[in-house]
């Protein structure tokens, strides 16, 4: 197998591994009700992370997915509750604000030479800060069209339900790993993660690629956030607080390189679903704190920036 | 300018200024369709400033550019590279996370229906490749590759992109003799296609392996255009430096025989799998060479005898008294130095400046409880700037924008300044230009004469034969012969190194 796949094969086997242990304790979890759950739970978190390892497949960092979530959340319980604007619209505005906001970080990041942590730190209290504008209270979205999409699924065998939004996220992942492995852009990232000024030299266009990349991250956080007021029905102003931060544990531990250019987007969805498993375990024990997910994604996090480090140290020695 | 079909490139009356200097003046230089041209002089003659301007990477300010005929003005390397111009440069400029395929088709993939026609790309690159006589998984990280086959990958895609002129930009400076000749194939191969290529090296032997005819240049100026065939390799020599170089003169001259006593008694010390256990003696005041092709263990004796590498069998011994040398900080307490082989990987921190460079061995040996003052910090490095005559215009500039005979020269200075009794140089004279290179060989006699002990690693032989009072030979890992006095030639070396018995014990 090919160093590059290692992490990503690491990754699989400790879900498989993990999916087994729980299995063995709590047979009731094999159901596809809970495989459906664990896709609806994490819909939110997916789609945002889907953002997040383009971004830190090209090397930067975006922290201001948490608050660009909640601000839309925000954003679509206001808009829903004073105006008469139908929801699908308001939809569309606010992927068209997120999406500009993630282009001017880019562009900031690009045309000023700013470390994207930096650039994006400030993104994330500008975009928290606005939602507090917005309402500083948590509002219910009452709008009958939310019932509706909620109606949505599609039965498993077993009782499980496939959601809207958790088909949605499955769509994203598709389209990101279409996005990532199958297009001109999808290389560009994985060059700007090679190197920004060897991308230069090789002719990447990497003004645009830098710019269209937070786009995508900003777009895909106000996705994030539409799926999240649909999850919640509710829009507040301290919801989804720490997202990011989950957002890049599951790319980490889906086996990208945190310095980027290596890694793929299937390996978020893996690093997403061990998260989301934990938390299953824990549910299913109902005397554990829900904190040992925590711990657990620590310790996890932890051992995978180790095995990384022992790849590149064993590819090294290969070379040269 | 009449139109000669055969000229492919040509550069009339190129000026170029920086504040304070001009690093061109109205050269004049052309390329023919099918030929290598081997572009010469020292560091700071202009050669890379003249290239920067033909890719783009500078704008000339004066004089025209020809290519195919019609003038060019290209306003960076991209743009270049779309007119026909390719560059490959000493430091692979590709992308080592990407493959092979993906380097070299990077944005300009095949696509079908908008979507990278990935299986389309490989078996394109695959092709490409065995044009070159390499036969590679085309879907492999470019980085698991040797730094040769990467070479020759970016060589494949500057061809493929490019197509009228190739400059090689010292491609072979951390290559070793069997990749050179593999690239020099191809190079002969590219040249049979009739392109022009532009090569640049230090080294003399390869100049006239591979090219055609030979530019020089000197501060700035042309010095002269000669066919690589009518000119003897003296007379390229006295046209790069304007004077012969000393150390010819100087060859073999004196010895010092008379050395002092055994200071270092290095006995049965070796590491396995890196070195076999070697016997070594080093006299006050004499430089040891050691000499071996690249791999035979020199790089690996040096470490072991630093303490980089920790022994595994041996003893050391200082003046007759035991000593442990498990580290290089051990190594450095009993007045060791090492200026290791590659300096920008192990010597220089390239964003300090030349200061903070030349301190750093120093203030690593007190320790961190007892900083140098700043004032003690200057008068060290204005010191080793004035002794090793470093050319900076100030000692705070930061050390990567020095040439790499100054950076190597801090890095001397960076080690005398602790003060050592016993220097172990790697390879001090590689990748610097002719006048450097007698300057750095000076020095060693110099210090030499001071009493210092030192070990001395190259692969110039010429080189060994001038300062060494004994040569060590090295053959698969192993010290095979020690030559000292009269036996002490390039040919004695060469022998030692390519027969199986030593020849002289």
């Amino acid at each position: 197998m090919k160093p590059k796949y290692l992490p990503l094969a690491a990754t699989i086997a400790i879900f498989i591994l993990a999916y087994a242990v729980c299995a063995l304790q709590y047979p009731a979890m094999l159901s596809t009700r809970v495989v459906g759950n664990l896709l609806t739970d994490n819909a939110f978190l997916g789609i945002a992370a889907v953002g997040m390892t383009f971004v830190i497949l090209s090397g930067g960092i975006d922290l201001s997915i948490g608050s660009v979530i909640a601000f839309t959340g925000v954003f679509l319980a206001v808009v829903l509750e004073h105006t008469s604007i139908h929801p699908l619209a308001a939809f569309v505005l606010v992927l068209a604000i997120t999406t500009v906001f993630g282009m001017i970080m880019g562009a900031i990041i690009h045309y000023l030479e700013m470390p994207p942590f930096i650039v994006t730190l400030a993104g994330m209290f500008l975009a928290r800060g606005m939602a507090f504008v917005l309402s500083i209270d948590s509002i219910p979205i009452k709008h009958p069209f939310y019932a509706t999409m909620k109606s949505f699924y599609y039965k498993l065998p077993g009782g499980g339900r496939i959601t809207l939004i958790g088909g949605l996220m499955l769509l994203v992942f598709i389209a990101g790993m279409v996005l990532a492995h199958r297009t001109r852009f999808g290389t560009n990232v994985y060059a700007l993660g090679g190197g920004t000024q060897t991308s230069r030299l090789m002719g990447v266009p990497v003004a645009r690629t830098t710019i269209l990349i937070y786009a995508l991250s900003g777009f895909l956080a106000g996705l994030s956030g539409i799926v999240f007021s649909l999850y919640t029905s509710a829009g507040y102003s301290l919801a989804a607080v720490g997202v990011e931060l989950d957002a890049i544990a599951a790319v980490v531990i889906g086996g990208t390189l945190l310095t980027g250019g290596a890694g793929f987007v299937g390996g978020t969805l893996v690093g997403l679903l061990i998260q989301g498993l934990i938390q299953t375990y824990i549910t299913f024990d109902g005397s554990l704190s829900s904190w040992w997910t925590k711990i657990l994604i620590g310790l996890l996090l932890f051992v995978f920036i180790l095995m990384q480090k022992l790849i590149l140290y064993l590819s090294r020695k290969k070379a040269g | 300018m009449q139109a000669d079909p055969d000229i492919i490139l040509a550069a009339t009356g190129i000026c170029k200024s920086f504040p304070g200097a001009r690093a061109l003046d109205t050269i004049d230089f052309t390329l023919r369709r099918g030929e290598v041209h081997a572009l010469l002089g020292e560091n700071g003659a202009g050669k890379s400033t003249l290239i920067k301007c033909l890719t783009g990477a500078y704008h000339r300010d004066e004089g025209t550019i020809l290519l195919d005929n019609s003038a060019v003005d290209p306003r960076n390397t991209l743009d270049a590279q779309n007119m026909g111009i390719g560059t490959v440069y000493q430091e692979v400029n590709l992308l080592p996370n990407l493959t092979i395929a993906e380097n070299i088709y990077l944005n300009r993939q095949p696509r079908r229906f908008g979507f990278t026609a990935t299986g389309v790309m490989n078996r394109m690159a695959a092709d490409l490749l065995s044009q070159y006589g390499l036969d590679l998984d085309v879907t492999a990280a470019l980085g698991s590759c040797s730094v040769a086959v990467q070479q020759v990958v970016a060589i494949a895609r500057a061809v493929d992109l490019s197509g009228k002129v190739l400059i090689l930009d010292e491609p072979t400076a951390s290559l070793d003799a069997q990749e050179v000749e593999m690239l020099f194939r191809i190079v002969r191969q590219l040249k049979a296609r009739g392109l022009g290529i532009v090569f640049i090296t230090h080294f003399l032997e390869q100049v006239y392996a591979v090219s055609d005819r030979i530019t020089v240049l000197r501060n700035g100026r042309l010095v002269g255009v000669r066919d690589t065939a009518a000119l003897p390799r003296k007379d390229l020599v006295a046209m790069m430096l304007g004077r012969e170089l000393e150390t010819e003169v100087e060859a073999g001259a004196k010895r010092n025989d008379a050395a002092g006593k055994v200071r270092y008694r290095f006995s049965g010390y070796g590491k396995g799998g890196k070195i076999e256990p070697f016997d070594m003696e080093v006299r006050e005041g004499e430089v040891i060479g050691i000499a071996g092709l690249l791999g035979s263990g020199r790089t690996e004796t040096a470490e072991v005898l630093f303490g980089a590498v920790r022994a595994d069998k041996g003893t050391a011994e200082i003046d007759g008294q035991a000593v442990t040398l498990n580290s290089p900080r051990a190594a450095i307490r009993h007045g060791f130095g090492f200026c290791p082989e590659d300096r920008k990987i192990d010597g220089i921190v390239g964003d300090l400046s030349v200061r903070e460079n030349i301190v750093l061995a120093l203030q690593a040996r007190r320790g961190w409880s007892r900083p140098l003052s700043r004032a003690e910090q200057d008068r060290l490095a204005d010191r080793y700037i004035k002794a090793l005559d470093i050319r900076t215009s100030d000692r705070e500039k930061p050390i990567r924008l020095l040439s790499g005979g100054n950076q190597q020269k801090a890095i001397l200075g960076r080690w005398l300044a602790t003060d050592p009794n016993f220097m172990i140089l790697d390879e001090p004279t590689r990748g610097i230009d002719v006048g450097a290179h007698a300057e750095i060989i000076r020095l060693i006699e110099e210090l030499c004469a001071k009493g210092m002990s030192l070990v001395v690693i190259s692969s110039e032989l010429e080189e060994l034969v001038v300062y060494s009072s004994r040569v060590v030979v090295l053959r698969d890992r192993r010290h095979v012969a020690e030559l000292s006095g009269d036996e002490i030639t390039t040919s004695h070396i060469v022998n030692a190194i390519a027969s199986a018995e030593s020849p002289a014990s």
